[in-house]
């Protein structure tokens, strides 16, 4: 029963990282591969650590699971957050398909 | 907070007493001291410790069903040939002030799919998010603002 279910979250694990990789190389502009590279990328890391943990059932490797997936969930958004800003502020061009910007009316940065 | 750490000690100790210790008997653990201190609640002054715990849980959920259900949007975008997403980039106002209730708010619309923090105003009173699929500017708005500003801050605040 518990080989099924590990095999199954890495399964999805490691879609979810593919799926991750596709977009970034995919997706229209900075910003929206920045997307696909945070969720995707911890969501699919997430569930092969938990496929871990759930397959060597001790204390040290729970101990240790929970502290990888902690440590993802604080710092992949924060990274992502940075070079998205990065990604704006130096002006790259958004993807055509955005269709409102309320920071450019707020910021006089330059375009 | 003094009962948090009574509570996970209370926690360790019974993992401990176990002879194999794995994380479901920590949590099992953790669950039995809970309902001992909420037995013997009366005798602690702070009592917003028992107000504290579901509203966390309640964040996780929420949480964690919109990471499950909203991954698939953007997975539907990624492998599909035509471009399905609208993006945009609103500003929302917060009611977060202090540093660590902008940062946990910051984080946890990034980990939303389809939502990611980009940068805070000057006065640090709005939160710039670029959205990837943004119908209605007012309905995001209030959606982020109601589910999940509202649900940190009642788990920080309380």
């Amino acid at each position: 029963m518990i080989e099924y279910v590990t095999g199954l979250l890495i399964l999805a694990g490691s879609f979810f990282c593919l799926v991750a990789a596709l977009g970034v190389i995919r997706l229209p502009d900075p910003l929206i591969r920045m997307h696909a590279a945070t969720k995707a990328g911890s969501l699919g890391a997430g569930l092969l650590t938990l496929a871990h943990a759930l397959f060597y059932q001790e204390m040290g490797n729970s101990l240790r699971a929970v502290t990888l997936i902690l440590l993802l969930l604080l710092t992949a958004p924060v990274a992502a957050h940075l070079i998205g800003r990065v990604a704006y502020r130096s002006g790259e061009p958004l993807s055509e398909r955005t269709w409102i910007d309320e920071l450019k009316k707020k910021t006089n940065l330059p375009p | 907070m003094s009962l948090l750490i009574l509570n996970i000690v209370f926690a360790a100790v019974f993992t401990l007493l176990w002879d194999s210790g794995n994380i479901i008997l920590f949590l099992s653990g953790f669950a039995l001291g809970y309902m001992i201190l909420w037995v013997t609640s009366p005798l602690y002054q702070d009592t917003g410790y028992f107000k504290k715990l579901p509203k966390t849980l309640n964040l996780t959920v929420y949480f964690l069903k919109e990471l499950v259900i909203s991954n698939l949007r953007v997975l539907w975008d990624v492998i599909t040939p035509r471009h399905i997403s609208r993006p945009g980039i609103i500003g929302i106002p917060l009611e977060a002030r202090t540093d660590l209730e902008i940062f946990m708010v910051a984080n946890l619309i990034s980990l939303t799919p389809g939502t990611l923090s980009l940068d805070l105003s000057e006065d640090r009173k709005t939160l710039f998010v670029h959205v990837m699929f943004l119908e209605n500017v007012e309905k995001t708005r209030a959606d982020i603002k109601n589910g999940l500003e509202k649900r940190v801050l009642e788990v920080m605040r309380s």
